[in-house]
């Protein structure tokens, strides 16, 4: 699953390590959804998208 | 941004030095289990029955810690951990039948040690976690 984690990030400017601890998650969880290994999971998606302020398919996009 | 008190890393960092304690606690109980009735208290039964009592409930407080532990990891590092405990207790399962049945076919002269098993369970576990841990970086 692609995502636009990274590019949302440093628009605001924040770290890796910062971005984490307000997901409450750690900075290599941060690092391998930014890379596509991991995909997080629906709450965790959420979380991201109210953190943000952007619906969650503005951030995440399906590759089919 | 910043939450210090129940942060990740704090949360994390508290369960780890918990569940290490407990383990350290189970390690001691165990010792004392196996070699305190010969050398300390000549096969006394009480205080062997005590002593064995008082390791399984270590041993409970630890399985416990490390639920704790396992619930505050974040999703990725559970991910992690399920697969490297798939891989320990998969090995473990087909190598001890394996490892068993060696004794019985007369492939070995010596009785089948349940702490080789252990070895082979922790050997493998930590191979999955610094597999999972190469996959995810």
């Amino acid at each position: 699953m692609k995502n636009r984690l990274k590019i949302l990030r440093a628009e605001r400017d924040w770290t890796q390590a910062q971005l984490a601890e307000a997901l409450d998650v750690s900075r290599q969880t941060i690092n391998a959804i930014e890379k596509g290994k991991f995909d997080p999971s629906l709450p965790l998606a959420f979380k991201v998208s109210r953190l943000f302020a952007l619906p969650i398919e503005q951030i995440f996009e399906d590759e089919v | 941004m910043t939450n210090q008190d129940n942060s990740w890393k704090t949360r994390t960092k508290k369960n780890t030095v918990r569940l290490g304690l407990w383990t350290f606690f189970w390690v001691l109980t165990c010792a004392i289990t196996a070699f305190a009735p010969k050398f300390i208290w000549d096969f006394n039964t009480t205080l062997t029955i005590i002593a064995v009592v008082v390791n399984i409930l270590v041993g409970f407080g630890m399985i416990l810690a490390n639920r704790t532990h396992l619930r505050g990891l974040d999703e990725m590092q559970q991910k992690i951990q399920t697969e490297a405990m798939a891989l320990s207790l998969g090995v473990g399962l087909v190598l001890g039948s394996s490892y068993e049945l060696l004794e019985d076919i007369k492939l070995i002269t010596y009785e089948p040690e349940i702490s080789h098993l252990i070895i082979v369970m922790c050997i493998s576990y930590m191979i999955g976690v610094i597999k999972g841990g190469v996959k995810y970086r």
